[in-house]
């Protein structure tokens, strides 16, 4: 602060009216001093102007925040930015899709909102009484609009391998590459009655061709077709999902597609969540399956409990009953998936 | 060169009139605050409880669950400062009437809630006009109601269904 340009003599009405006239010193304020009151004839607020959230706005982004949502611009394009609130991007299912464990829902996945491009990426392990499944794969968002994803399931056959005669510890493998749009709707807003809709195709190629030729399928690899229909109901915290898939894979594509004398059907997958916190949500789910190949294919169930560690890793346990599968039943066991997604 | 006509050219400068407006001259606007409530001054617009956007509930136990109409002013006001605070959106709040924004913000709660408020502010249309609200922006808004909602201990499903009445005016305030 520049102070004081030079010392001006200055006298006092009062004193020079009661005194003998004496000087005094006064000091006249430097460039940058306050200017005199403006004249009455221009108002003035008499309130400070509150700068603080200005201060807000403009300053840089702390540690936290930063680490919390990162990504980048590339173009016009939000690059694995997020945006999106916990859990409505769903977990990933069994085929890669984003959905719940078993039914796949018409969410779009990855944390992205419009406008910008997610990633995700899964692992589920599913333990049953005589098998063991294991996928993995990973699914790109563009906006709020279209999912693409890739998935590989091994489907370990231990000791019943061998009591098949396939070989002790024979593994299936199955590749998934699947697509989804969504057509109108959000997941939370607008209105209550129009739910999330989305279409989509899963093509599904089995790595046991000879196998599953020998085993009474018509083909080695498949297209699902599926519409669903997804709304969280935020009076009753309940999730709602329901979807139809035109598909004529047996065990969901492991042990190839059709038969003979066995096609294409119709087939239903619905859900239904509670939800307890913004990071938790627990619930059920069904699948019904087509038996093409006669061996006593049953539908799947499962109830589960889905929680968010954080933004971006969701972890997902489940108890499931995937009934028989292979002419060996009362397949009931646990099931855990984690996501991580951007 | 320069430097003398410059010097030359500020030697010459008449000093400004005394009680010049310079709000006036740099076409600075500004906004009054009422002296009472220390809202900013706006034009009248019809008023009514439609303007809120939904039809409120008609449920004690859910009054009770927000903490009746004290609790709810404060999940309110405390929505609002977290979104001040907030990196993600403080810059569509920099500009606002935030007194106002608390009062109208808490009407609009205790009147949906069922509370007996009457809301006297604008509709969710008018009222967003022109703030070039994304949908991300809504999704970290709804972060920041539920932390307030979290720390006055609102029961979960109580909070979810305060979100059920807000979520389909997306339609109205989302405007790219």
């Amino acid at each position: 602060m520049m102070l004081l340009l030079a010392p001006a003599l200055a006298f006092t009405s009062a004193t020079a009216a009661a005194l003998e006239p004496a000087p005094q010193i006064a000091f006249a304020l430097g460039l940058d001093a306050e200017p005199e009151a403006a004249p009455s004839s221009i108002h003035r607020p008499s309130l400070p102007l509150d700068t603080a959230p200005t201060q807000r706005a403009i300053a840089p982004l702390s540690d936290v925040t930063a680490l919390d949502d990162e990504g980048g611009r590339i173009g016009k394009v939000d690059v694995l930015a997020g945006g999106k609130l916990l859990l409505t991007n769903g977990v990933t299912t069994v085929e890669g899709s984003s959905g719940g464990g078993l039914a796949r829902w018409a969410t779009i996945g990855g944390r992205q909102m419009a406008g910008g491009l997610g990633l995700s990426a899964h692992a589920t392990t599913i333990v049953l009484p005589d098998f063991g499944w294991r996928s993995y794969g990973m699914l790109l968002g563009l906006g709020d609009r279209v999912e693409l994803s890739i998935a590989r399931a091994d489907f370990d056959t231990r000791d019943v391998g061998a009591l098949l005669g396939i070989g002790q510890g024979y593994t299936f493998n199955l590749e998934t590459a699947g697509a989804k749009l969504r057509l109108a709707g959000d997941v939370v807003y607008g209105e209550t009655w129009l739910p999330q809709i989305a279409i989509g195709l899963e093509h599904k190629r089995s790595r046991d061709g000879a196998l599953v030729r020998a085993l009474g399928a018509a083909e080695a690899s498949g297209t699902d077709y599926t519409i669903s229909a997804t709304k969280l109901l935020l009076a009753q915290s309940l999730l709602v999902n329901g979807t139809l898939r035109y598909t004529k894979a047996n065990e969901l594509g492991l042990l190839g597609f059709g038969s003979a004398n066995a096609g294409y059907r119709v087939e239903f997958e619905g859900s239904l969540g509670y939800q307890l916190s913004r990071r938790a949500v627990i619930g059920a789910e069904y699948r019904t399956k087509p038996d093409n190949l006669g061996l006593g294919d049953d539908d799947w169930m499962d109830i589960f409990a889905a929680y968010a560690l954080t933004r971006h890793l969701t972890v997902t346990a489940a108890y499931v009953d995937l009934g028989s599968i292979a002419t060996i039943s009362d397949q009931r066991g646990g099931f855990l998936s984690a996501q991580v997604a951007f | 060169m320069l430097l003398t006509t410059t010097a030359a050219l500020m030697l010459l400068q008449q000093a400004p009139a005394e009680g010049t407006d310079w709000y006036a001259e740099f076409g600075v606007e500004v906004k009054e605050r009422d002296p009472v409530t220390g809202e900013f001054l706006i034009d009248p617009y019809p008023m009514s409880n439609a303007n809120a956007g939904a039809t409120p509930y008609d449920s004690a136990r859910l009054v009770e669950a927000f903490g009746g109409r004290t609790g709810i002013r404060r999940i309110a006001e405390r929505t609002v400062e977290l979104s001040e605070a907030d990196p993600r959106i403080a810059a569509i709040f920099a500009s606002h009437d935030m007194v106002r924004l608390k009062r109208t913000l808490s009407e609009q709660f205790c009147y949906l809630l069922g509370a007996g408020c009457d809301y006297s502010g604008r509709d969710m249309r008018a009222a967003h006009a022109e703030m070039g609200v994304t949908r991300a922006d809504m999704n970290a808004l709804v972060e920041n109601l539920q932390d307030a909602m979290r720390e006055a201990g609102v029961p979960f499903p109580a909070q979810n269904r305060l979100l059920a009445k807000l979520a389909p005016m997306s339609r109205e305030v989302v405007t790219r």
